[in-house]
């Protein structure tokens, strides 16, 4: 017989009430990349065949720069928030989830960052 | 512990393919190959800063053959994901849940994403002068 009380037992098994505010940032960052991925893939469509001065320059001009950041901050949020749901409903083993949930969020902020300071470095010249 | 044997839903092995459920899954494959096609985004940037002869390599990569059937890959996937996530978008606001109207616009996303894909490449090869 256990002595542990039904609440006992649950505790820690239900929800942790974090559910909505990923339900949500999944969304506010989807309804951000609308228009911010519509303007990267028109700007590079006109860019395709530029050497890579006129690239950098590109990238440099200071509302480029701001939009790119936002862009990437907003691809890797939507990204590893996505990839989390991927894992949880596939990946049933409680350590290769944790891991692999892990993995992917550390990569997402490690390409994040590389993608924000190669902007900087770029528009700081 | 017991919770591990319950039953999942849903068990695609019985279940007919339909045209929503297939849209549906794709959405997900489309999600991972985007997500896996930021790492070639993140080359392409680091390059540019990193020098001339590293932005020529990427350059020569997006080229290529291979190059280019990823990038047309991840252009369908980009579109596609775009297109049915405005359609969940609409869902999440209790918009078009109706059978039909998921069909219709089930549809409209496919229709959407192949014209969508084309356009973009005619571009791109329109403004290296490629016409």
């Amino acid at each position: 017989m256990s002595l542990r009380s039904p609440l006992g037992k649950v505790r820690g098994l239900g929800s942790a009430k974090e559910g909505v505010a990923h339900w949500w940032a999944q969304r506010m960052t989807a309804v951000a990349l609308v228009p911010l991925l519509i303007w990267f893939v028109a700007s590079i469509c006109v860019m395709t065949g530029a050497d890579y001065d006129a690239f950098r320059d590109w990238i440099a001009t200071p509302l480029v720069s701001v939009l790119l950041v936002l862009l990437a901050i907003a691809v890797f949020h939507h990204a590893q928030l996505g990839l989390q749901v991927v894992i949880e409903d596939y990946v049933h083993a409680e350590w290769l989830k944790i891991a692999s949930i892990a993995l992917v969020k550390f990569a997402a902020i490690g390409l994040a960052v590389a993608t924000v300071f190669s902007i900087v470095k770029i528009a700081l010249g | 512990m017991a919770s591990q044997n319950r039953p999942l839903s849903p068990h695609l092995q019985v279940y007919k393919p339909q045209l929503t459920s297939v849209l549906s899954i794709t959405h997900r494959a489309t999600g991972i190959a985007l997500a896996a096609g930021t790492l070639l985004l993140v080359c392409w940037l680091l390059a540019a800063a990193t020098g001339e002869s590293a932005f020529a390599d990427v350059q020569a990569f997006n080229a290529s053959w291979i190059g280019k059937l990823l990038l047309f890959g991840w252009s369908y996937a980009l579109f596609y994901h775009m297109c049915n996530g405005i359609r969940h978008l609409f869902w999440d606001a209790g918009k078009g849940l109706e059978l039909e109207t998921a069909y219709m616009t089930g549809r409209l996303v496919v229709a959407a994403s192949i014209v969508l894909t084309v356009g973009v490449w005619v571009w791109a090869y329109a403004s290296m002068g490629a016409f």
